[in-house]
């Protein structure tokens, strides 16, 4: 198990953040403050910079009273929590049936071109990294993406280059 | 007679408000419940009569369900919805969390009292986020409003609900990997039985119900079940929410009635795209087995009908096909789908998936054998049937379907070393 060293506890564990992930283990029996891991990582992990450390789980670990392994466990079962950084946008693509057949070959290219990347991949500046995701249950704007929290739908190449444009 | 049921609000501004809910006889049939002090059972019997399915995929009877639970059983019980909807293809669950949220939280409240449940949770998927914020947004005004807490509208019944957030894993989606991810686990499977109606959430009794079943519920307590039951067929009550998707030039999401025929559906859906011919259709998501265009153009979209033919309405997410599609392609790419998101717990699932992916694979790139065909076939039943949850005949049904109608097209791409439809 890795220490943490308080000033790093004090730095990436905010009474900001633990306010929020008390807003999640109230949600839940008092006994169940595990169900509130879920919570927990999506928070630390937005307040990192988009992916986590062993040492933000481990606090997230201790907060909630859970084994360290379990944690762990949780963050590798679930594909929307990171372990390797990724870019400041973060560009997930679905390319599962209804956007395959809608040419989601072809917006992959596009942002694979214009970023220079590939899936799993972060641009050197940081700003972009992409990822291949499964259907996101909006087929019927396909094709489509996922930047942070929002969706973008019936995507062309031209409106991807606009999408990005307006990113900061 | 479309949208008359979870999307009857649609055509109001900002139907997702309270009182845009409210304008509409929203929690006017939770207010009678509450003060009329109608028995459980004969809410559970409405349910019944209504001839409701579960919306999530499997189709069972949602009245039935909730009468597996003991209500005067001491302890917590507890109402799920599940919001996962991460079936390829479907996107309808999205659209009433964002549209009619309220009519969800009515549904869920009234199923809590039927059930004897003082607590629920909404899971939603991590991806969700616009839905999850309308959510949470309606949970509060139902909160200010009265409709949910403690002593509800001074009836001495409670209810609270709260959402919780996946984070992408779409075996979440299978009810007993849902509760475990609820608990804070990795979202594997349990054995079944107990089922979920002894042994659900933290141990407890609970239900676990889809977004559209739920928010069903109060049209079916205003108007009464047989009002519901004969908006649509025999087997198949009410209407239902479509998802359709693919070469069309109208996709989206359509409520009518169960037993519309497809070719009505195909039409509000715009028509093929293009001008091009219909090849096949998925009819249920994707883990539903493929039916040929032409066929599919002379069946209705109920239970029954779908099945007849060899399929399954599900989820009712309907993906169409035109002719530039290569079969071997679409199959590759569920077949991958299906191999990622294997919990690997049951080795049929983890070890069949894995092999269902490679075969596929390698016949849309030009390296299969002549002995593929006969070994998918194999495969696919050696997964069937022997797992312990539905993932594994997800995967498996899929490959059945493309065998038994294009078997041809994939025996071409072994002999030719190329597709025959000159895209894949
Ligand atoms: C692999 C798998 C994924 C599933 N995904 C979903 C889903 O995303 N949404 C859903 O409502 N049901 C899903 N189900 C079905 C649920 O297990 C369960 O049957 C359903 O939520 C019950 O609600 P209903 O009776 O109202 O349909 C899935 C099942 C399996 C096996
Ligand atoms: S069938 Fe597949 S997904 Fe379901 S429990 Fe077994 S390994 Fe996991
Ligand atoms: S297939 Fe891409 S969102 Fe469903």
């Amino acid at each position: 198990m890795t220490t943490t060293t308080a000033k790093e506890t004090s730095e990436l564990f905010t009474p900001e953040i633990r306010a929020e992930i008390d807003r999640w283990i109230a949600k839940y029996p008092p006994e169940w403050k595990q169900s509130a891991v879920m919570g927990a990582l999506m928070i630390v992990q937005e307040n990192n910079g988009g992916w986590l450390t062993t040492e933000l789980m481990d606090q997230v670990a201790a907060y909630l009273d859970m084994p360290p392994i379990a944690v762990y466990e949780v963050a590798t079962f679930y594909s929307m929590y990171e372990l390797k950084p990724v870019g400041k946008h973060k560009i997930c693509v679905c390319t599962n049936v209804s956007c395959m057949t809608n040419k989601s070959d072809l917006i992959v290219e596009h942002l694979e071109n214009k970023l220079g990347i590939g899936f799993g991949e972060v641009t050197e500046d940081g700003r972009f990294s992409l990822k291949e995701v499964e259907c996101l249950g909006a087929c019927g704007g396909a094709p489509m993406m996922q930047i942070g929290k929002q969706y973008y739908e019936n995507l062309t190449p031209e409106i991807v280059d606009a999408i990005l444009e307006g990113l900061e | 007679m479309a949208n008359e049921v979870c999307l009857r609000t649609l055509d109001l501004e900002r139907p997702w408000l309270i009182e845009q809910y409210q304008s509409r006889g929203g929690y006017q049939v939770l207010k009678k419940i509450l003060s009329e002090k109608t028995a459980p059972d004969a809410i559970i019997e409405e349910v019944k009569r209504s001839g409701l399915r579960g919306r999530g995929g499997a189709g069972f009877p949602t009245g039935l369900k909730w009468s597996f639970i003991s209500r005067n059983a001491p302890g917590q019980k507890y109402v799920v919805c599940n919001s996962d909807e991460g079936e390829p293809g479907t996107f309808k669950d999205r659209d009433i969390l964002r549209y009619n949220p309220h009519q969800l939280i009515e549904g869920m409240v009234i199923a809590g009292y039927a059930i004897g449940a003082s607590r629920g949770y909404n899971y939603i998927r991590g991806e969700f986020w616009e839905p999850y914020e309308r959510f949470e947004q309606a949970l509060e005004e139902a909160r200010e409003a009265g409709f949910l807490g403690e002593n509800i509208l001074g009836s001495g019944f409670d209810f609270e609900l709260h959402s919780h957030l996946g984070a992408g894993a779409y075996i979440c989606g299978e009810e007993t990997a849902l509760l475990e991810s609820i608990e804070g686990k990795k979202g594997q499977p349990r054995y079944k039985p107990p089922f979920p109606a002894h042994f659900g959430l933290y141990g407890c009794p609970t239900i676990i119900n889809n977004t559209e079943s739920l928010a069903s519920i109060p049209m079916i307590m205003e108007k009464g079940g047989e009002w519901f039951a004969d908006i649509g067929v025999k087997n198949s009550g009410g209407s239902k929410l479509f998802s359709i998707s693919g070469n069309i030039n109208n996709p989206g999401v359509f409520e009518i009635p169960m037993g519309t025929p497809f070719s009505e559906l195909l039409e509000m859906a715009g028509g093929m795209k293009d001008g091009r011919k219909i090849k096949a259709v998925i009819p249920g998501g994707s883990s539903a087995p493929v039916i040929p265009g032409e066929q599919m153009m002379a069946l209705n979209m109920d239970y029954d009908s779908i099945a007849g033919a060899g399929s399954m309405l599900g989820s009712g997410a309907v993906i169409v096909l035109d002719d530039s599609n290569c079969m071997v392609k679409i199959l590759e790419r569920m077949s991958y789908f299906y191999h990622e998101e294997s919990c690997g717990q049951c080795t049929p699932c983890r070890e069949g998936t894995g092999w269902l992916y490679r075969i596929v694979h390698r016949i849309e790139t030009g390296q299969g054998r002549q002995e593929d065909l006969d070994l998918l076939d194999d495969v696919a039943d050696k997964i069937s049937g022997k797992t312990i949850c539905a993932l594994g005949d997800a995967a498996a049904m899929p490959v059945q379907g493309m065998l038994r109608h294009f078997r041809h097209e994939f025996q071409y791409h072994i002999d030719h070393k190329r597709c025959m439809v000159g895209v894949g």
